[in-house]
């Protein structure tokens, strides 16, 4: 991983354009000819963008590359697009693309929707892998492995629906005058811990085998998916990517507290609700894809609003740092032992928190969280 | 959500000021609030009370703690929804406007509001803008000049790329002002703006308060601790007690040491302020003067 250049090593200077005043802020202007469109344009986080885009693309390569028939790199881009001899075609697109794929949009789905509940709740402990979703939705799953109703659009539902079902439990506990985020942590945690014990006791209760194959699942992996379960997560991340994008300018200010959001004009419930269903949608859609993947949703936004320098989460940047997360973890998992292969649930976790201890205690030595 | 409506744009034709008008601000904004009753879940803090706002003008509600001034203030802004009654701008009721066209018309600044860690003092005074863009127009050149100007105005540029947690109380404070005055609102609340910061720094925001009233002409309705500040900057006090305005006016007319008695329970003696000539609150307290002679000596001079 590149060290990248901290706040202090680029002290702002001031920007040539004309008429900036003395104190010219970070961002720039974006005004096309056409009048009524304008946009900041943040150089530091389009450049991060970028490179994560250019990063997920290789590993997304890589990952298909490898495997007992190896090919090579570019036969791989080229196989991608439908060219090349119709056995590589058929490996990479038929075998090893939805693997691929599940690990790419899960990746993203995860970090999009970390970065919409840490801004959301103004806390970056309020995860979806913190407030029980992802538990919500393994239990649902294992009870249905455990109790026999398996099969591939079964686990999707049953996780889309565990996690909806917890995610109404929470709102409705925590709602009081309005579900404030530090409620929503609070009541989420003890949600969770609700639905650890049922899993537990799921996977004790049900046979050698069921539990086995539980146990596989709830680690999260990526091992032998299908388009079967691409399909959903594909159509999920298509409507609600571009919802969250939107959503990301109110949230904003929401970000200031209720009461400045209010007086801001924000309509704060319904706006709240429009995220926690975004971000319900996608976590469930992603872990029903590829199970509960450890720590992707806690630390991907994290990592990626220290990367770009913001104060908040920004949604694009923590979906492609979900994804390079992912992705890379998956890929360790498979060379690390060649011939079981790992869950990559194990590796994002093993993974994830040195990251982002080192992203905080550089932080605190800087003195900011920039 | 998605949707912003383009019709809440500020009226950019008509508002141009009258040719030989005075003032730049056309209308003078009409806040008032008719019988109503606040309550928080089933306690009942303010009960049937009745104020309107005089327009232009600087306004401080006073009263001891608990009194239901914040409470007041925030059913203004309409963080609050009355039970009973009904607050109006330009006779509209607040629940019926749209919140982002009263955000246009009608700014609050809560008290000690909390920036993310890290949040320039730019990025937060152009949230101030918020309720002026569309997810299309985040950034218009009107946006920009707004931003500028209430950094200037508060004395705020050269701190625009500091982290807001990284600033002193009052840099804080005045950077939160900076978003509210991005706003553009004729009408300004502010929740104890002078809270937690030292005598120097009361005072700079304070008269940083009032250059938005005389220059800008904006109606501010505040709530202020410190009476003998309250009688200084507000040209009109509203003293309250239990949920109730026991006196409001002009403030030599308001406190006095009867009401001070009567709202805060606190015995005193009043003089004019030596640099304002407004009325000056001294505290007697149990171990200084006696209450006897200070009343004998207040009639004397009454």
């Amino acid at each position: 991983m590149t060290v990248p250049t901290s706040a202090s090593d680029t002290a702002p200077k001031p920007s040539p354009g004309p008429g900036s005043s003395p104190g010219a802020p970070q961002f720039r202007a974006f005004r096309p000819a056409v009048p009524p469109v304008s946009w900041i344009v943040r150089p530091r986080l389009t450049a991060l963008t970028a490179a994560l885009a250019v990063g997920t693309f290789l590993l997304f390569c890589w990952g298909l590359s490898m495997g007992d028939y190896p090919i090579g790199f570019a036969d791989v881009v080229r196989a991608l697009f439908g060219s090349g001899d119709a056995g590589t075609v058929l490996v990479v697109e038929e075998l090893r693309l939805p693997r691929a794929l599940v690990g790419l949009l899960a990746g993203v789905a995860f970090g999009v929707s970390g970065a919409l509940f840490q801004t959301m709740t103004r806390n970056p402990l309020a995860s979806p892998d913190m407030i029980g979703l992802t538990q919500g939705a393994g239990t649902a799953v294992v009870a249905g492995i455990v109790l026999g109703w398996d099969g591939g659009l079964g686990t999707q539902t049953l996780g889309l629906l565990g996690a909806l079902a917890t995610a109404l439990i929470v709102y409705a506990l925590a709602w009081r005058r309005g579900a404030t985020g530090y409620r929503i942590i609070l009541v989420g945690i003890g949600v969770s811990w609700i639905c650890s014990s049922a899993t537990d006791y799921l996977v004790a209760k049900g046979g050698r085998f069921q539990a086995q194959a539980a146990l596989g699942w709830l680690v999260g992996n990526l091992n032998g998916r299908t388009w079967g379960e691409v399909g959903p997560l594909a159509l999920a991340l298509a409507v609600l990517l571009p919802v969250t994008l939107v959503l990301g300018r109110l949230l904003r200010t929401l970000q200031l507290g209720d009461d400045v959001a209010i007086g801001l004009g924000t309509r704060v419930q319904p706006v709240r609700l429009a995220v926690l269903l975004a971000g319900v949608g996608l976590i469930a859609f992603a872990t029903a894809a590829a199970g509960p993947v450890a720590f992707v949703a806690l630390a991907a936004p994290q990592i990626a609003q220290r990367l770009a320098g913001t104060a908040w989460p920004p949604t694009l940047a923590a979906g492609l740092t979900g994804a390079l997360m992912t992705l890379g973890s998956d890929l360790i998992a498979r060379t690390l032992i060649p011939s079981t292969e790992l869950p990559v649930g194990v590796v994002t976790g093993v993974l994830g928190a040195p990251v982002l201890l080192w992203l905080l205690v550089r932080a605190n030595r800087a003195g900011s969280g920039g | 959500m998605s949707a912003d409506p383009m019709s809440t744009e500020p009226k950019p034709a008509g508002a141009e000021p009258v040719a030989g008008a005075h003032q730049a601000v056309a209308t003078d904004p009409d806040l008032r609030a008719h019988d109503v009753r606040l309550a928080y879940d089933n306690r009942i803090v303010v009960d049937g009370l009745d104020l309107a706002v005089p327009p232009g003008r600087i306004t401080a509600i006073v009263g001891a703690n608990a009194c239901g001034k914040s409470t007041l203030l925030r059913a203004l802004a309409r963080l609050l929804t009355p039970r009973e009654g009904a607050v109006h701008l330009d006779g509209r009721a607040l629940n019926s406007l749209p919140t982002r066209e009263l955000a246009q018309r009608l700014g609050i600044l809560p008290q000690s509001p909390v920036a993310p860690e890290g949040l320039t003092v730019a990025d937060l005074v152009n949230r101030g803008r918020s309720p002026h863009q569309t997810w299309w127009r985040q950034w218009s050149k009107a946006d920009e000049l707004a931003v500028d100007r209430a950094l200037a105005a508060t004395g705020m540029t050269d701190l625009a790329e500091r982290p807001v947690d990284e600033l002193s109380g009052g840099q804080r404070q005045r950077a939160w002002i900076a978003m509210a005055v991005a706003q553009g609102t004729p009408v300004l609340l502010l929740d104890e703006p002078t809270t937690y910061l030292d005598l120097a720094h009361q005072i700079d925001v304070l008269d940083l308060i009032t250059d938005l009233n005389r220059r800008e002409n904006r109606t501010i309705v505040m709530v202020l601790h410190d009476l003998n500040q309250a009688c200084r900057y507000a040209d009109h006090v509203v003293a309250m007690k239990s949920g109730r305005i026991v006196a409001e006016g002009a403030p030599a007319e308001v406190i006095t040491a009867e009401t001070v008695e009567d709202v805060f329970d606190l015995m005193c003696r009043i003089t004019p302020d030596p640099v304002s000539g407004t009325p000056m609150v001294i505290p007697m307290g149990r171990h200084h003067g006696t209450p006897t002679t200070a009343a004998v000596e207040e009639d004397s001079r009454a």
